[in-house]
Formats: C-alpha cells, structure tokens, sequence
C-alpha cells in the first residue's frame, strides 16, 4: 500500500469520526449523518483498492508521477473551496440574525 | 388562547393587502415579514392591519419566516400559523389547520394540497412537488403527502424547539428535518391551494429544486 493511501484512509477514518461526532451532539440529523458516512466509505473503498476505479483509472491513464501533483493540487484547491463556502454561509447567517434582531427590536413598541 | 398568522412577504404589493385583510376577517392577528421588497408591500400590510416587520435587506424566505415565528413567540403566541402571501391559500382553512393542535392532537399541523383538492394544479408543478416529496421522506424519515406546503400551525412549545437556518427555499425541507429531530408529533390536514396566474408567476420554478439541494448540503456541514 502507498503512503497516499494510508494517508487518504485514514483521512476518510477522521472524517467518519468527525460525522460521528456531529450526530452524537446533535449538530447533524442521524439520516445526512448516515449519507455522509456512506460517501467517506465509498472514499475509502476507492482508495484501499484501486481496482475498483480501475476502469475509470485506465480511462484517465494516471502513470505519471507528477500526476500525483496535480490531484493532490486539485484536491486542495477543492477542500479549499468547500471551506470558502461554509465560511460564507456562517457569515451569510450572521448577517441573517443582524437582519432580524434589527426587525424585532421594536416588537415592545407595537 | 393567542393565535399569530405569519406571513413572509417579498414584493407582494399587489396581493398583500387583500391577503391581510381576508385574513383579519377570522383572525385579528397577523404578523406581516417584510423582506426587504422593494415595492410597498410593508406599507400596505400596515394599512390592512397587520404588525409589520422589515427586514433592511432581502435574506429569502425561510429567514423571513423564522422572523416571524420569533416575533410571534416574544408576542406570547400560543399557537403559530405560518401563510403565504401570495394568494394561494384560502382563509376558510386555517380553522382546520389549528383544530388538532389547538386540541392537543399533535404539536404540528402539516397542510396538504394532496389531500385537499390542488385547484387547476399545472402538470409540470404535481411532477416536481412529487419528486421533493420523495427526496423528503427519504431524508427525514416522515410520511408526508405533501411535503412543500406553507400553510402549518405550530404549538407554542413546537415553535420555540424548531430553528430554521436555511435563509432561502430550503427551509421547508429543514422545518421537515427539525420535526423528525425533535421527534414532534405532526399531522397532515387538507388544504385547498388556489393556483391563479399571479400565484404561477411567483412560484418556484423547476430549477429551484437544485438550489434547494446546494443549500441543504451546505446547511448539513454548518451547524
């Protein structure tokens, strides 16, 4: 097994604990908890037994080394979007509850 | 015992008044969201008698209603009526939405235009309301005939558990979510929805149901 592999496991591992967690303090419903699960197994599947991708592999034809560059680059910019975008929905609820504090705070008056 | 009509608006100038006033007629009540329109939806919600409140900027529809709940909540409402404004919904129904929470049968009471009879409702608009229901019920494990329906009635005690923090359309499937998670009881009641050319135009388009999904996905990682 390559040391990317071992890496990628066990980041689908972290992920599942992380999903685990966040049903178990009630932050995630049981159901998207149980689909989030599916995928990071999937995820695992994939990475712990190439043969299972093997015909998409073959498609893409990945033998070069500097491929590998390339996805993880790939994959960073990835996660680094998914992060931009939950950053921007937490502002986007920020500016949600400013929005409706401002609204209610004559509720007394009427 | 203190029943509130909530009502999001978002440029319903043209309806809203008629809206308010129709409603009025059975129910003093009613609490009108202004979503930051553009039009002077605010102004005339005012003029037909409902408490109006503003947002200063457009945050959608899910926020607007959540406004409305917390306002009716601090206003010492026992029982919640959440309404469109838009036209599509017939006063006459609202005694049948609160009938079982008001007598304790359930803490949420579900409108269904399945159940009822869809006025003229357009072929393409059954597929997709079909197809949402689908994907509901698989998510959050309810039975439910009609699962993106406006017109609910909500306990008091119901209200302050549910949050809704999907801002835009989303919040239908989410209000769903968070009664499976607090496990309240809920029942579906027949509702009549009057599809008129106005009401069409306003409505959520086909495409809507993928922004729905985007923000579903983005709200599961933000809680």
């Amino acid at each position: 097994m390559l040391a990317i592999q071992i890496i990628v496991i066990l980041f689908c591992l972290y992920a599942i604990t992380r999903v685990l967690q966040k049903i178990a303090d009630r932050s995630l419903s049981r159901r998207w908890g149980a689909l989030w699960i599916v995928f990071w197994v999937l995820v695992g599947v994939v990475v712990a037994m190439p043969w299972t991708a093997s015909l998409l592999a073959l498609r893409v034809g990945v033998t070069r080394g500097v491929d590998v560059l390339i996805y993880v680059s790939i994959l960073t910019i990835f996660y680094t979007l998914f992060r931009i975008t939950i950053r921007m929905e937490k502002l986007e609820r920020n500016i949600t509850e400013l929005t409706r504090e401002l609204a209610l705070k004559d509720l007394d008056r009427k | 015992m203190q029943t509130i009509i909530v009502i999001p608006a978002y440029n319903e100038g043209r309806v809203i008044g008629e809206v308010v006033e129709e409603v009025r007629k059975r129910y003093p009540h009613v609490f009108v969201i202004d979503d930051g329109s553009a039009d002077d939806t605010a102004a005339r919600a005012r003029a037909a008698g409902a408490v109006t409140f503003r947002h200063a900027v457009n945050r959608g529809q899910g926020a607007a209603l959540q406004t409305g709940i917390t306002a009716a909540l601090r206003a010492g409402a026992d029982l919640i009526v959440t309404y469109d404004a838009d036209g599509q919904m017939r006063p006459e129904d609202i005694d049948a939405v609160i009938a079982p929470v008001a007598a304790g049968a359930c803490a949420v009471a579900l409108g269904s235009r399945f159940l009822g009879a869809g006025e003229g409702m357009p072929p393409l608009r059954r597929a997709t309301l079909e197809a949402a229901r689908a994907f509901t019920n698989l998510v959050t494990g309810l039975s439910l005939t009609d699962t993106h329906n406006g017109f609910r009635a909500l306990s008091r005690e119901a209200a302050s558990k549910i949050r809704l923090r999907c801002d835009r359309m989303a919040h239908a499937s989410e209000l769903l979510e968070e009664i499976a998670t607090h496990a309240l009881p809920y029942r579906e009641v027949p509702v009549v929805v009057r599809y008129t050319e106005y009401s069409m135009r306003k409505g959520q388009k086909l495409t809507g149901a993928f922004r729905i999904l985007r923000d579903l996905f983005i709200s599961s990682w933000t809680r």
